[in-house]
């Protein structure tokens, strides 16, 4: 059961390394959009738009359902799209800070460096 | 993307949900563990990379006693009045291996996070693990954050500078 949800949070975490995927899930946290309004609201063109829709569908983080002529995007159903969001959010906090922790680990790098020099 | 790896390339910061209570963060940073632990335990070091200068949220204080049964208090904020502290104890400090400390500033269902620096040919493999009490303190945390998703969304990029 966790491998099978890490599994699908992985996947999650590749749909969520596009700014605008993040974007979409925002849009359609306010609502359900179609390909077309996404697309307009992101002015991407439609195609563009729906690779990344198809992405977040993959993932599980967005259901489609075409009616008609329209194909309607929503949140996927069991919150996955939150999780994902908020450990993405975790990461890149993380990440900050550890490119942060980098400068200071080279700056005593070098300082070492030095004193042994002398 | 493999989040099950747990020796990411130089660099890369990789999240995993270990278990039902347990999220795991891993990098590797170009230098032996000594030098990165001493950048986490010395305060005037930590605090120039806990909460980055460039973010504009100034640490008040910083106070760190990084031994084992040794207390930490970190205070954020613009002044006294708008502020929000961390404050926990060390369990378990071994230089230059591990560190291991309770958040109290959370109560009951806080997480205890243990940080270990392992060397891998001259490098430095980090391994952050928040612990949960119990599944449901970790879906808390984790959902308790996205419930209000929509707003935070918007301000992405201004929450990752409130380092939270």
């Amino acid at each position: 059961m966790v491998q099978y949800v890490a599994a699908r949070l992985d996947a999650s975490f590749s749909a969520l390394a596009d700014a605008t995927r993040r974007g979409v899930l925002e849009e359609l946290e306010r609502g359900e959009a179609s390909i077309t309004e996404l697309a307009n609201r992101f002015q991407m063109t439609l195609t563009g738009m729906k690779k990344h829709v198809a992405v977040l569908e993959e993932a599980g983080l967005v259901k489609t359902e075409k009616v008609g002529r329209v194909r309607t995007c929503r949140l996927g159903a069991d919150g996955l799209a939150a999780e994902a969001a908020w450990i993405e959010r975790y990461r890149r906090r993380w990440a900050l800070r550890f490119d942060e922790l980098d400068k200071v680990v080279e700056d005593l790098k070098r300082e070492e460096e030095a004193n042994g020099r002398t | 993307m493999d989040g099950h790896n747990d020796a990411p390339e130089t660099g890369r910061t990789v999240v995993t949900r270990k278990s039902d209570r347990e999220l795991v963060v891993t990098r590797i940073f170009d230098a032996p563990p000594r030098i990165v632990f001493e950048a986490w335990s010395r305060a005037e070091l930590f605090r120039r990379w806990w909460v980055p200068e460039t973010l504009g949220v100034p640490l008040r204080a910083c106070e760190m006693d990084v031994r084992t049964g040794g207390a930490y208090r970190l205070e954020f904020g613009l002044d006294a009045a708008n502020s929000m502290a961390f404050f926990g104890r060390y369990l378990e400090v071994t230089p230059p291996s591990r560190i291991v400390w309770t958040n109290e500033e959370s109560g009951d269902d806080a997480a205890l996070t243990t940080v270990t620096f392992e060397e891998r040919d001259g490098q430095t493999l980090l391994t952050l693990s928040e612990l949960y009490p119990s599944k449901e303190a970790c879906d808390e945390a984790i959902q308790g954050s996205a419930a209000g998703l929509p707003e935070q969304f918007n301000q992405l990029d201004a929450l990752l500078a409130a380092g939270f």
